[in-house]
């Protein structure tokens, strides 16, 4: 791989697990619960990282992190040879780093017309726009919207209108890094292609590295060239999109992959099932935290747990038994 | 084979300032005996307007235009409120999307699990069994123990399985599921949809379940109606609609679906327009304006074509579009 654009090393965020009252008799060891715990990983300049997992396992999270948003318990993160853990001022990250969030009508200001929320942010770090109204125009022309739409307020846009807009707002500033946060969350089908083709198509004119935070799973193998699978705040798997959809090689990257129903009523396909639900954060399983849920645990996988190591895809993995290719078993 | 329900050029519509909104425009549907089906549509179709019209839920400025109900051969649109009360619950009952919200809140869930035996005069105790005995039937872990927590002492895919075990208590005719697994994870998503096949097989309920995602539709139902626009656009057996529709729109919206594409693809598809203003809906076929297939001929009202029983398709082009 090149030279890393962004460098994860055991980035680690920590949230109060219990307050008030409560906290006083807690040891304080248990106080606090790690929404992300020690995540490292590279993104090569150009390349888009897709971070998928289920609700909890820490991925928005991780993505504020890297912006800043929430602040880190431990570890580092460097971007373009710049350390951000230990920054403050933060201004000039986020001009070459954007955030696309994830509710698009609500992350949109309902009192600002479009055009003003596209001028926005040159207005919030002091740059000049020359020429606003053009700046504006061509801002929204880029996400594929007409001029007509410069004088609309939030609440006259569609679900994947105001999408677009959030997408001319992250490219005002000409960032190098876009963090996007489920960009296709409460998008009907039929407009959610216009939207990946649009930041598939952004991402080759503006020459940008993204990261996509997703629980979408079938969108994955359009978008993204390598995939991070996150499980109770940890990577548990990374590896090129292909190898995760098709060939994964930890246990729970496989029960996910294969709990994701398809559209063809005569594919019934054999699913691992996975026993009960996502522990939670504060009591997290001893050994790997996945053996509680996991069809192939075996009695070591309880008391030991596994080191991230290199993976048959060559990506990393975080498992004792790691699954063999599927031409392997047959 | 006999109906549970079936519901015949239903029309809802809601009075907003810009005049009537047409939510629903002569929608017809039935549902078989012990079959599931599904509904499927995109925000806008009127998925809930129907759910709200079957159960009398609708808010104060929607009106029943036309079309009626009927349930097990009983006509519900016009019953008394009296009757409904009777009905809902008892022959009829539904899990919503949002467990946390058509749970209540400050009463324990054994309270409100022997709260909806009340027409069984039958000793509190034997409430509670019966209730402990459903949670168990539905994946609960510890159910007698469960009986005293509260909706917010447990997680998400817990409390659907509590809506689901009270949804199934009194043994309906039809179980009504709206979007029961969108606040879910996928993996809790399966496990939940496998629980309703089970529930179906014991308690030979017909299931109604409205989702906007075809792979659990493919995956659960027997048989599929897509909406779009207030109207049904299509109806038939889960197989004939998704290996060969006959609607331009379930056409392009399984084409649309990314996870049919097994490679990666330069474009993705999308059906390019946007929704119809439904307090002036267009004449002839409501797809008309988005559809790839649209002639002269679809200013006029589509016809119902029908292909291989039950399926059917309203428009023009429907032996064209199956092929």
């Amino acid at each position: 791989m090149n030279t890393p654009i962004l460098s994860l090393r055991d980035v680690t965020v920590e949230f109060p697990g219990v307050s008030g009252l409560r906290a006083l008799f807690t040891p304080s060891g248990q106080r606090r619960v790690q929404a992300v715990a020690g995540v490292s990983l590279d993104v090569a300049a150009g390349e888009t990282l897709a971070i998928v997992g289920e609700s909890g396992s820490g991925k928005t999270t991780l993505a504020r992190a890297i912006n800043g948003l929430v602040p880190l318990a431990a570890g580092e993160v460097w971007f373009d040879g710049t350390p951000l853990h230990d920054r403050s001022d933060w201004r000039e990250v986020r001009r070459r780093v954007a955030m696309m969030f994830q509710d698009p009508v609500g992350s949109l200001s309902p009192r600002k017309t479009v055009r003003d929320l596209l001028l926005e942010p040159f207005a919030i770090h002091g740059m000049p726009s020359n020429g606003r109204e053009e700046t504006a125009l061509r801002l929204l022309q880029d996400a594929g919207l007409g001029a007509d739409f410069l004088n609309r307020y939030p609440h006259e846009l569609s679900g994947g209108q105001a999408r677009r807009v959030g997408v001319a707002r992250a490219l005002a500033l000409g960032p190098t890094l876009v963090l996007a946060d489920e960009p296709t969350a409460g998008l009907d089908v039929s407009i959610q292609g216009e939207i990946l083709n649009l930041l598939n198509g952004i991402k080759v004119s503006h020459g940008l590295t993204t990261v996509i935070i997703t629980h979408n799973l079938n969108i994955l193998r359009h978008i993204a060239d390598r995939v991070a699978v996150m499980y109770l705040g940890r990577i548990v798997e990374l590896g090129p999109v292909e190898d995760i959809l098709t060939s994964p090689v930890h246990p729970y990257t496989q029960a996910l992959m294969a709990a994701n129903p398809e559209p063809d009523p005569t594919a019934r396909r054999k699913r691992l099932a996975l026993r009960g639900e996502t522990p939670a954060l504060n009591d997290r399983p001893s050994g790997c935290e996945f053996h509680s849920r996991c069809p192939m645990a075996r009695p070591d996988c309880a008391v030991r747990a596994p080191e991230l190591a290199p993976s048959r895809t060559g990506g990393i993995v975080s498992c004792h038994y790691p699954l063999p290719a599927i031409s392997e078993v047959s | 084979m006999t109906k549970t329900l079936e519901v015949e050029r239903l029309s809802v519509t809601y009075a907003t300032r810009e005049g009537g909104l047409q939510a629903l425009r002569e929608v017809s549907l039935e549902v078989p005996a012990g079959q599931i089906v599904g509904i499927v549509g995109e925000s806008g179709c009127g998925k809930s307007t129907l759910i709200g019209a079957l159960l009398h839920l609708l808010p104060e400025n929607a009106t029943r235009t036309g079309g009626s109900i009927r349930l097990a051969d009983e006509e519900i649109a016009t019953a008394s409120p009296r009757r409904l009360r009777d009905l809902r619950g008892q022959d009829m009952s539904v899990v919503f999307q949002d467990p946390m919200t058509s749970l209540n809140p400050v009463i324990s869930i054994g309270r409100q699990m022997r709260d909806i035996q009340y027409r069984d005069r039958i000793g509190h105790a034997e409430k509670n069994d019966r209730a402990a005995a459903m949670l168990a039937r539905v994946g609960m872990p510890d159910p007698k123990g469960k009986l005293s927590a509260y909706p917010h002492e447990l997680s998400g895919g817990m409390r659907q399985r509590v809506a689901i075990a009270m949804a199934a208590m009194m043994m309906p005719k039809l179980l009504i599921a709206d979007e029961p697994t969108t606040a879910l994870d996928a993996t809790l998503e399966i496990q939940i949809i496998e629980l309703l096949k089970e529930i179906q097989k014991e308690i030979g309920c017909a299931i109604l379940f409205i989702s906007h995602h075809l792979g659990v539709i493919a995956e659960l139902c027997d048989r599929v109606v897509v909406m779009y626009a207030g109207e049904v656009v299509e109806e038939g057996a889960v197989e004939e609609v998704f290996l060969r529709p006959a609607h331009p729109y379930t056409q392009k919206l399984i084409e649309c679906d990314p996870g049919r594409l097994k490679r990666k693809v330069a474009s993705l598809p999308s059906i390019p327009g946007s929704l119809p203003d439904l307090t002036n809906p267009p004449a002839g076929c409501i797809f008309r304006a988005r559809c790839p297939y649209a002639t002269d001929i679809c200013i006029e009202r589509p016809p119902r074509v029908t292909l291989t029983p039950p399926h059917w398709a309203a428009c023009h082009h429907a032996q064209e579009v199956h092929g």
